[in-house]
């Protein structure tokens, strides 16, 4: 049941041009960007999403600092009310086809107790929610992750993780878009193409996004 | 008709390729990018009659070094860091709309303040926009490499009637950066007093500072608090401030989110002049009325 304030925490200056909208979690975060993105109030520019805030920058000529805090107390209270709608979802599913041939699925494997079969079997399972983006272009942080999953990242990263590696840490999972360095547990690899600026959006993983993997080759299940 | 371009014979510690950035896409995860100094570059383009999104280069404590190739004669202008600028070894104005024939050039020497120069050209760069920008970022790695003598950059048709202007009064950057901040938004991660102490202090630009940031050395920061910050939205005049206290001061190829609280952040309006402080130089913050 989400809170009659929407649960809209806080809204934190950020400069002159932005604000920060604290939530009480990625739900919220998730369902305030939908709806800001869909319709947005005037002056608000990028939307940058992140596990418990929305960052939300502002043209400072079309509005200021207290108008955009009532609008947005006012959307979070009347997504939570059912008064306004949560958006249909912008993009379709996505299934991603995994290799699941990574070199840190032994160790998941090792530090959860399962066979690799089973890591395989579990992160195949859910349907993720590519919660938001950042670290590099079309990196999106996946949501959804079962909890047996969740490790810790890697304690050296690696130097260059390979463009294409699906990989889980710290309750998400993730796919490279392209070779960087990283410390990310790396479960496989997928061809997708994540990335491709002559693309409209070039991110395949959008914000809001659902998306399934499924295991092809030698870890696909018999 | 052969298009005009620009040689590239010598770039200085680093040359690129700005414009006035790729805003908009930030939910996927790409910086802005765009001219550190955009006012800069925008006045480096009114000079030459060019259109305000028009790409030029972007230089970092002068060195650049250009020939000009095409037929006719073709307007530049420098802005900026005001460094020596000649053409064909004959000193030319700053500021100034510069005709250069083919064959013609054009070099620009470190600046005597400020850190980066705004090499324009009627007509704009030319190069493959990507996203809409033809910025170079430096943090993902969009847009054109950096410039490397050898390079040859395509210049676009002039889209507008000459200004017919002789030269632009402008100030050099100062010796000591005066920054307006409003603190935030995680200023409550610090002890009460600490954005007065973010403001009593004087900072230096640290050599480890780049587009993406600067790094400022000074009285250690410390948090009132223990544990880590979810990473959160980031902007550019965000004042981050890692474990160790001395923050770093975001600029145009900021990552989009960021770990670190955020003690306070610097004024839009006082951004170019942050994209202007060099290694080594003074800087200091002052508290903007809300």
């Amino acid at each position: 049941m989400t809170a009659p304030d929407g649960g809209l925490r806080a809204v934190r200056r950020v400069g002159d041009q932005a604000v920060l909208a604290e939530l009480d979690g990625l739900p919220g975060v998730l369902a305030l960007r939908a709806s800001l993105a869909a319709d947005r109030p005037p002056g608000v520019g990028e939307l940058v999403a992140a596990a418990t805030t929305l960052l939300v920058r502002y043209d400072p000529a079309l509005t200021d600092h207290a108008e955009l805090r009532r609008a947005l107390a006012d959307r979070a209270r009347a997504l939570a009310t059912g008064s306004v709608a949560p958006p249909a979802p912008a993009h379709a599913p996505l299934t991603i086809r995994v290799r699941y041939d990574g070199p840190d699925l032994a160790e998941v494997a090792a530090l959860t107790g399962l066979s690799v079969a089973e890591v395989v079997a579990r992160h195949t399972a859910p349907l993720y929610t590519v919660a938001f983006a950042g670290f590099a272009p079309g990196f999106g942080y996946l949501t959804g992750t079962d909890p047996v999953l969740h490790v810790p990242r890697r304690a050296e990263p690696r130097t260059a993780v390979p463009a294409g590696s699906v990989a889980v840490a710290g309750g998400f999972t993730g796919v490279y878009p392209r070779s960087s360095p990283g410390g990310w547990r790396l479960l496989g690899t997928t061809d997708a193409p994540l990335w491709d600026t002559d693309r409209d959006p070039p991110a395949l993983l959008v914000p809001g996004r659902s998306v399934r993997f499924t295991a092809i080759g030698a870890g696909a299940a018999a | 008709m052969t298009p005009w371009r620009l040689e590239i014979l010598a770039t200085g510690p680093l040359a690129t390729v700005q414009d006035r950035g790729r805003p908009g896409w930030a939910e996927l995860g790409v910086p802005r990018s765009g001219a550190a100094d955009g006012p800069a570059l925008a006045l480096a383009n009114r000079l030459v009659g060019n259109a305000v999104d028009a790409a030029g280069v972007e230089t970092t404590f002068g060195g650049l070094r250009v020939r000009a190739r095409g037929p006719g004669a073709r307007y530049v202008a420098v802005t900026g860091a005001p460094g020596a600028v000649t053409v064909d070894g004959v000193p030319a104005p700053f500021a100034a709309p510069l005709a250069l024939g083919d064959g013609a050039v054009l070099e620009l020497g470190p600046p005597a303040s400020g850190l980066r120069s705004y090499l324009a050209v009627r007509g704009g760069l030319d190069v493959p926009p990507v996203l809409g920008s033809r910025a170079t970022d430096l943090l993902s790695g969009l847009g054109p490499a950096p410039l490397r003598a050898g390079d040859t950059l395509p210049v676009g048709e002039p889209a507008a009637p000459f200004p017919g202007v002789d030269a632009a009064p402008c100030s050099a950057p100062p010796g000591e950066f005066a920054l307006r901040v409003l603190p935030g938004p995680r200023d409550d991660w610090f002890p009460p007093a600490a954005v007065e102490s973010l403001c009593a202090a004087r900072w230096t630009a640290t050599s480890d500072s780049n587009r993406v940031g600067i790094r400022l050395s000074g009285p250690e920061l410390r948090r009132a608090r223990d544990g880590e910050l979810p990473a959160e939205g980031m902007v550019a005049g965000a004042l981050q401030v890692p474990p160790n206290g001395q923050p770093v001061l975001f600029l145009a190829d900021h990552p989009v989110t960021g770990g670190y609280p955020v003690i306070a952040v610097v004024l839009g309006a006082d951004l170019p002049l942050a994209g202007q402080i060099p290694p080594g130089a003074a800087v200091r913050f002052r508290s903007a009325r809300v």
